[in-house]
């Protein structure tokens, strides 16, 4: 240890993945460093390989994967020639790690305390009931509601942002010296979002750990990290300091990242027919819950309403609804101005038509045992009674809409595909239809950013070509600001606000709105700082979460 | 040494069930084409053997009377001869070929367990695709009807519905089918209930898609997997079914050759030290092994497991 400021020292480090019999590099020669106290973060599309770096960092390679060269120097110690016995004592307890989905990775059977007491009661670190007064102390740190009894919780009986809280207190739980914060935010929405960020700020200033923050959202990591380094497949494009790299990037790629959120669409006419499809004051309810109260909004011609909420305001039911999924309690949708049956058992076969939808997981929404051609065929070959010669003509066509060669593409299955190119044959799916309207269903929440733009930029070129009216559901308000025409803004399924993209976002906004569109992570670096004392001098009230 | 010889014998018959399947990997690679003819190329040597062995029983099976040199049911020596060069097996208890009827045997033996098998499957598979895709009234009422059915345990259950109705073969079929289908139905229903919630049957919903596309195109090719496999596994299980109803004296009758009760017939022999007694059994473990080396390679494809 020559440079006692130094935690983490990774030097030409390179990790192989196994494709069939083949080991194809994952990480080609990346090098990192860490101070003590620092915050680094790890930025790069899905497959620029920082989680496995971030997994490396612990000395772990997933299955399938092999660190194959270089060295991994945490404090002095080479992890590479570590024993397992050794990682282990070191993993939990001086390098934690937080994971992407807290929902996935908590163990369902077990309450959150019996959880966390096991890294630090193993490790010796504290007996068990020091480790549960410490647990709630790190709760109330993170601002967790009812610190004293959460613990006792099972992760089902907890939402998604305390959960993410929760885990980050876990981490801590050995007070170590370096934290991996692999996308913790990625799965909540932006209100959640905030406090969630602003917790892990917090602790990790508190402390004094240093961590390695990764994620694909350049905004986020503008609030946590001091430095951030950039990858594009394995290698490093560019590192630099977070205000210097936010303000002078150096290279083509990072200029075409800090890019991506200017797309905008050019602003479409008024609407000057009829709506395609309106809502009369829908109201609707699982059993007894009711989800949705009277709910009305118009969708027009080659227009796209963005339905933006938080999950559970009802956003998706409205979608249900109007696909005839979940028949309404009360009120009607109309199309073209004749009233759908409420079930979509009883439409037509060109009401069904008229009406597509996109899905949001493009991996559960494409059938894995068909191909391309049978996945986009089908709808031609049903509605427009396409056969042979024309049925394949019109795939090709369809394919060559969405930006796909149909000579590589047509006979592939879904599992050879990336996931942007899934999206975009759920995409054709909903074209071979020839519809006037088609919902998008968070169609680019599971895509990084620069896919997620050429997916948004292809829809708003559809739009325009074929006439189509969209319902874009959505909680990312960046997606709403590039896409939208017109707003409805839904809470615990009302509508509380609705109007043209300009009129709702130019101030004044019901409060309901304005917490949403603040909580827009923003590319400024004091963004965060600004907003949470903006918010306590103002004592806005947060989201019903906190 | 005389372990050293029995070690020896079956170094022997491995070599020889591999060259065997070796040979008869490539003669089927090259008898085929297209996609066929690559999958048996990639095929596994257990998985040509089983293959192998199933051909042969086939052949066997079609062509019973050209094969054997006796017929069936008909006295043609004295009581329990030795094997000799005319009768190749011996004789058994009533002096019929035995030789004979090995090979007519897998005419029935095979034919009856492979009918009631896939019998069983169609049932059971069709019923339980439904039922998790209509679901509501008609899956709970066809839950509930299979719960009671399993409930009795099926051995007595088979005895009773075989005095109730008489034991022919047919009815045999279809009595040991309709039993089994339960299981089959069980296992078809909790699969495809897992594929029933994805989105692209609720996009297939939407699209105004028939019961009978969405089951067969959408949700079938999901659930083929573990189908074959059980498939495999519900075929020995048949198997013992009818061996264990004809040791009882319902299942297949006499004189109808079946290998089942070729063991029991016979079972005597076995105390004097000869093995012909053993060899209907043999056959069935054979088979049965065969099988399950096709179905393994089967679901080791239809599951995706290629990596």
């Amino acid at each position: 240890m020559a440079d006692s400021d130094l935690l983490l020292d990774i030097r030409d480090l390179r990790i192989d993945g196994k494709a069939g019999d083949d080991w194809l590099p994952i990480v080609k020669g990346v090098n990192l460093t860490l101070k003590k106290g620092e915050v680094l973060g790890l930025i790069g599309e899905s497959g620029a390989g920082k989680s496995t770096i971030g997994l490396a960092a612990m000395g772990f390679a997933r299955d399938g994967c092999r660190i194959s060269g270089g060295t991994i120097d945490f404090d002095g110690v080479d992890l590479r020639k570590s024993s397992q016995d050794n990682l282990r004592r070191l993993r939990g307890k001086r390098i934690a790690y937080v994971a992407q989905s807290a929902a996935a990775s908590f163990n369902p059977a077990h309450k959150l305390m019996e959880q966390y007491v096991e890294a630090p009661v193993r490790h010796g670190v504290m007996g068990r009931s020091e480790a549960e007064r410490d647990a709630v102390e790190l709760y109330r740190k993170m601002q967790l509601p009812n610190p004293e009894e959460i613990g006792f919780r099972f992760p089902h009986q907890v939402s998604g942002g305390q959960l993410q809280r929760a885990m980050t207190a876990m981490a801590m739980s050995c007070r170590p010296d370096l934290i991996i914060f692999d996308e913790p935010t990625t799965a909540l929405d932006v209100t959640t979002q905030i406090e969630v960020l602003a917790a892990i700020r917090d602790i990790v200033e508190q402390f004094g750990t240093s961590a390695i923050y990764i994620t694909h959202d350049l905004a986020v990591v503008a609030q946590m990290a001091d430095r951030i380094k950039i990858l594009l497949r394995g290698e490093e494009v560019e590192e630099a300091d977070t205000r210097t790299m936010l303000a002078d990037p150096q290279e083509d790629y990072t200029k075409s990242l800090w890019a991506v959120r200017s797309f905008k669409r050019s602003a479409q006419d008024a609407p000057k027919s009829e709506p395609v499809v309106s809502v009369r004051n829908v109201s609707a309810s699982y059993g007894p819950v009711q989800v949705l109260d009277d709910v009305s909004f118009d969708i027009h011609a080659r227009r796209t309403v963005a339905v933006v909420g938080e999950s559970g305001s009802g956003k998706s039911t409205a979608a249900r609804v109007i696909t005839g999924l979940l028949p309404p309690t009360h009120g009607e949708v109309l199309f073209d101005g004749t009233p759908l049956p409420a079930d979509y058992r009883k439409r037509t076969r060109d009401q069904l038509r008229h009406a597509q939808m996109i899905y949001q997981m493009a991996d559960t929404a494409l059938n894995p045992k068909l191909t391309i051609r049978k996945l986009i065929g089908r709808p031609a070959q049903m509605y427009l009674g396409l056969r042979g010669r024309k049925l394949n003509e019109r795939i090709r066509e369809l394919l060559h809409l969405i930006e796909m060669e149909p000579d590589e593409f047509i006979d592939r299955l879904p599992s050879e595909l990336s996931g942007g190119q899934k999206q975009r044959i759920g995409i054709a799916r909903a074209l071979a239809a020839e519809p006037r309207f088609i919902i998008c269903d968070e169609v680019t929440s599971a895509l990084d950013q620069i896919v997620a733009e050429g997916i948004l930029k292809l829809l708003d070129r559809l739009q325009g070509e074929l006439n189509l009216a969209y319902m874009f559901i959505t909680h990312d308000l960046a997606t709403v600001k590039a896409i939208a025409d017109d707003v409805v803004v839904m809470q615990k399924g009302r509508v509380v606000e609705q109007g043209p993209k300009e009129e709702m976002f130019r101030p004044p906004h019901h409060p309901y709105t304005d917490l949403l569109l603040s909580s827009v992570p923003e590319m400024d670096p004091d963004w965060l700082t600004n907003l949470l004392e903006e918010r306590k001098s103002k004592d806005h009230p947060t989201s019903a979460d906190a | 040494m005389g372990m050293i010889f029995t070690l020896l014998w079956i170094a022997v018959a491995l070599t020889v069930a591999m060259a065997l399947a070796l040979g008869f990997r490539k003669l089927a690679t090259a008898a085929t084409r297209g996609e066929t003819s690559r999958a048996l190329r990639d095929a596994p040597l257990t998985a040509a053997f089983g293959m192998m062995v199933i051909v042969i029983y086939l052949i066997v099976a079609i062509l019973a009377p050209l094969i054997a040199p006796f017929p069936e049911r008909e006295i043609v020596g004295t009581q329990f001869q030795p094997w000799t060069a005319e009768h190749w097996l011996g004789t058994d208890a009533l002096g019929r070929d035995l030789f004979s009827r090995m090979v007519y045997g897998t005419r029935n033996t095979v034919g009856i367990a492979f009918a009631t098998t896939a019998l069983a499957f169609l049932i059971g598979s069709v019923l339980g695709l439904l039922a998790a895709t209509v679901g509501g009234w008609l899956d709970q009422g066809m839950s509930r009807l299979v719960d009671v059915l399993m409930a009795i345990p099926s051995l007595i259950f088979a005895l009773l519905l075989l005095t109730i109705f008489g034991t022919s073969i047919m009815t045999l079929i279809l009595v040991i089918a309709v039993i089994d289908s339960t299981r089959v139905f069980r296992l078809a229903r909790a699969v495809s209930e897992g594929v029933v919630v994805m989105d692209y049957i609720e996009a297939a919903r939407l699209r105004g898609e028939r019961l009978p596309y969405l089951i067969t195109r959408e949700i079938l090719p999901n659930v083929t997997a573990p189908l074959v496999a059980e498939f495999g596994l519900r075929f020995c299980f048949v198997f013992l079914s009818i061996s264990a109803l004809s040791f009882l004296g319902l299942g297949i009758q006499p004189p109808t050759a079946d290998w089942g009760s070729m063991v029991r017939e016979n079972a005597t022999l076995i105390t004097f030290g000869d093995i012909t007694p053993l060899l209907p059994a043999g056959a069935i473990a054979l088979l049965t092994v065969a099988v399950n080396f096709v179905v393994d390679w089967q679901l080791y494809r239809a599951s995706g497991l290629k990596e």
